[in-house]
């Protein structure tokens, strides 16, 4: 399980030598050595949750991510706002590096996690997103059972078990606050809940496997306004846990619901500051025009 | 009238029409089929007709058509009268001149017996004897003797099919099967050492002993023949002949002309029953059709057994594991047309590569003692179940690759997302959310299997089958066999059988069935699917 089919890492020189480029291709890569393993287990917690640093990021041609540098504090919800095509959430789904499913992606920079570098060549991207979870934009339980839905991870995670895994999902239904609506069926399909209990649902089987960090891509966006307040009282129940990294197109919910706000513009990182500060007094005219609504 | 194009009502026209065209067309197939296929069981009227030239004849009325008289003046009509007594006359149809007739007449005690050989008979009571003795003079008086009789010869034939097939039958099994053992030692091992001898004296002791076992059933068998000929029922055809019929010979005997409904219903359905259940018998072209209704299912479940694991892995390679390029594009193209290779160059090919070329060298490896008698180098339902595998596996390909495709993208990253290794996610989610779409091509491989005939008439089908692919002898399914098919049998009860005409309604009844047994074997794999697909709602099958 600890030997994914993963990437193959091929540094070159940038022309510019500003930085190293790697491209993610799709040959195999070296077999983890016992020297320079580095684990996020062995992560320092005093580090931030994230952070990047000169981070590029593409899918094939232009860079879709222009030199990002900045750091996600534990414990704390970051939302990352900007018009469509910004960024946002390529930029989410690199610090679970799901983007290296695409063919053709490259990045340059780095990304860490409590110190460790995500895009080591070495590292086991299992074990990383066993510590950085996800949540989707829809809603996406497996079309099992509410139970073998959270399950699902802690199952992949090698607990046997039933025992346990009945701890383990009665705990996480109650956390995503979703245990007194489905405690009577949990054997029944996860595809007959609501799309706001579905979403609970998989915010349930991400933080079942126990991550440091959340991130959540634009998880309301396809909920009514009830279905997103209860996951927004969700949000800031979880942060007490978790580190929390969300992407929305609704600024008043990443008012509500943030500490930090980073706001992205055609890839690039314009501002980033506390919640408050960006809403109510932005230092970038950019970001002034964005959430006075001139354009957006 | 432009307003008319506009208005599009005669595109709905168009369109409905030519579905309506399509339905009528495959109802009347259906009817039609369904009308002769049910009509041969049920018990016909028989009319005894008096013609101008003082012939009498007795028969079933098949057809009535116009003619034009001789001098082609006016016209009339004849009719075609099933006569049957083959073993008296030299056809078993009549055409006759319906101006001819004088009178027409529906006795009711006229007989039909349904008999082992030579067809029916129509004629009328004359005695019932035993050896010499007379048991009835007529059939008012001999009903109760003549139903004991009937009983008594058929519980006789069981008793006879068993002695032969099972017991006599596995004597033989065992005594072949030694004798290759034997065989076996002398072409193998060194025939001077004394282990070997001992050996082969041993196994000759047990042949010895199945011998005279033999001997002695076949004697069994011989006196049970001899009873076999003790009951003669002696009957008068319409012309006056009389004929002396062994009860034994007699399957089924009926006064069709004195039933009534319930009666003929219940004869109906006897009938019915002995198509599904019993061997045939004259040529095909009478009696059941069981042994061709086990070959064809179990040729169909070998056959899924082969092609879903090939096609659901390679179609899993193709679409998750291979790198998508010009390469995997060129094979999902040579995959698409190998559906329409015509099915008898997928015969040529079984018979060359698994009959010939994998049989025969397997039958030199394992099987050298039976040479030159080839056992698996031979058609068998084995070799014929792997053809259809083949036929069908660019289905199982197509739609377990669309099945795959149809997994949301979500779903997968989902799974990955929850620290789940790109097998992992395949083995469970991916591929327990596309089972839909792989039965659907399981599907419509069962379909196109089950009604290909070409193929299998050159890998392992014959006309008639000494025994089943499947019995109650160790290893029970015996793949190497030979064995029959229903669409193999349509062809050759309808044209390769000494008398086509009377097999007609068997050719209409035996495709009845067949449409039956795909339609059960589609209703079964369907509601799996169903019961799938409603676990897996967004599944789009």
């Amino acid at each position: 399980m600890t030997n994914v089919k993963q990437p193959i890492w091929e540094t070159k020189e940038m022309i510019n030598g500003m930085a190293k480029e790697q491209s993610i291709a799709g040959k195999k890569r070296p077999g983890l050595s016992a020297q320079g393993v580095s684990t996020l287990a062995q992560a320092n917690a005093e580090q931030p949750a994230l952070k990047t640093e000169n981070w590029f990021f593409s899918y094939g041609q232009d860079w879709a991510i222009k030199d990002i540098t900045l750091e996600v504090p534990t414990k704390q919800v970051t939302a990352f706002i900007g018009p469509s095509g910004c960024g946002k959430s390529t930029l989410l789904r690199c610090f679970n590096r799901l983007n290296d499913l695409i063919a053709g992606a490259r990045f340059q920079g780095q990304i860490y996690a409590e110190g460790t570098n995500i895009y080591d060549r070495d590292l086991d991207v299992t074990d990383l997103r066993k510590r950085i979870g996800m949540v989707f934009q829809k809603s996406n339980p497996f079309p099992k059972s509410i139970y073998e839905n959270v399950a699902y991870g802690p199952r992949i995670s090698g607990i046997k078990k039933s025992g346990d895994l009945d701890e383990i999902v009665e705990r996480s239904l109650r956390q995503a606050a979703l245990w007194d609506e489905v405690k009577d069926r949990l054997d029944s399909t996860a595809l007959g809940l609501s799309g706001g209990q579905q979403q609970r649902l998989c915010i349930a089987r991400t933080i079942a496997v126990e991550p440091q960090v959340v991130l959540m891509d634009e998880p309301c966006s396809a909920l009514d306004p009830i279905a997103s307040a209860k996951i927004e009282e969700l949000i800031l129940e979880l942060k007490k846990d978790y580190t929390i990294v969300i992407v929305t197109h609704n600024m008043q919910q990443a008012a509500r619901v943030s500490d930090l706000t980073a706001y992205l513009w055609l890839g690039q990182l314009i501002e980033f500051n506390k919640t408050g500060l960006i809403f109510t007094n932005p230092k970038e005219k950019l970001t002034e025009d964005y959430i006075s609504g001139r354009f957006g | 009238m432009k307003n008319f194009w506009k208005s599009g009502d005669p595109f709905v026209w168009l369109t409905g029409g030519a579905i309506a065209l399509s339905l009528i067309m495959i109802l009347g197939l259906l009817g039609l089929i369904v009308v002769n296929g049910l009509r041969q069981f049920w018990p016909p009227q028989i009319v005894e007709l008096h013609l101008q030239n003082g012939e009498t004849v007795l028969g079933e009325i098949w057809e009535r058509e116009e003619i034009l008289a001789l001098d082609g003046q006016g016209s009339g009509h004849r009719i075609r009268l099933k006569i049957g007594n083959r073993d008296l006359y030299p056809l078993d149809f009549r055409w006759i001149d319906e101006s001819e007739i004088v009178a027409k007449r529906y006795p009711e005690n006229v007989l039909v017996l349904e008999r082992l050989e030579w067809g029916n008979f129509y004629g009328r009571f004359n005695t019932l004897k035993q050896g010499n003795t007379i048991l009835a003079n007529s059939l008012g008086t001999g009903q109760e003797a003549l139903a004991d009789a009937l009983a008594e010869m058929a519980l006789l034939r069981t008793r006879i099919r068993e002695l032969e097939k099972d017991e006599i039958g596995s004597i033989n099994y065992d005594l072949e099967k030694l004798r290759l053992e034997a065989r076996k030692l002398l072409l193998t091992s060194d025939t001077t050492s004394v282990a070997v001898q001992r050996s082969l004296t041993e196994k000759r002791k047990k042949m010895t002993v199945l011998q005279r076992q033999y001997l002695e059933k076949e004697k069994a068998l011989s006196a049970l023949y001899t009873k076999s000929r003790e009951m003669v029922l002696t009957a008068t055809s319409a012309d006056g002949r009389e004929k002396a019929i062994k009860i034994f010979d007699i399957v089924r005997l009926t006064t069709p002309n004195a039933l009534d409904v319930v009666a003929r219903s219940r004869v109906f359905l006897s009938r019915v029953a002995e198509f599904v259940s019993a061997e045939p018998r004259e040529s095909n072209t009478e009696g059941g059709v069981f042994p061709a209704i086990f070959g064809t299912v179990i040729l169909v479940l070998i056959m899924s057994v082969a092609v879903a694991p090939l096609g659901v892995l390679a179609a899993v390679y193709l679409h998750e594991y291979a790198k998508q390029g010009l390469v995997v594009s060129a094979i999902r193209i040579a995959v698409n047309n190998l559906a329409g290779v015509p099915s008898i160059v997928y015969g040529v090919f079984g018979l060359g590569f698994f009959v010939y070329a994998i049989g025969g060298t397997l039958d030199q490896l394992f099987y050298a003692e039976a040479l030159p008698t080839p056992t698996l180098g031979t058609g068998g339902i084995l070799w014929a179940s792997l053809t259809l595998a083949l036929l069908t596996v660019p289905v199982v390909i197509v739609a377990t690759e669309e099945g795959l495709a149809a997994v949301p993208r979500e779903i997968r990253e989902g799974s990955l997302a929850l620290a789940a290794t790109q097998f992992e996610t395949l083995w469970r989610v991916v591929i327990p959310s596309a089972l839909p779409g792989i039965l659907t091509g399981l599907i419509l491989a069962i379909a196109r299997a089950a009604g290909e005939v070409a193929p299998l008439m050159i890998t392992g089908v014959v006309k008639l089958a000494p025994s089943m692919p499947f019995d109650g002898r160790f290893p029970f399914l015996h793949l190497e066999r030979k064995f029959m098919h229903l669409g193999v049998h349509i062809y050759d009860v309808g044209f390769q059988s000494p008398n086509v005409e009377a097999a007609i309604p068997m050719v209409y009844s035996t495709t009845l069935l067949l449409i039956l047994i795909v339609i059960l074997l589609n209703v079964v794999a369907i509601s799996v699917r169903n019961r799938l697909r409603k676990k897996l709602a967004y599944s789009v099958f």
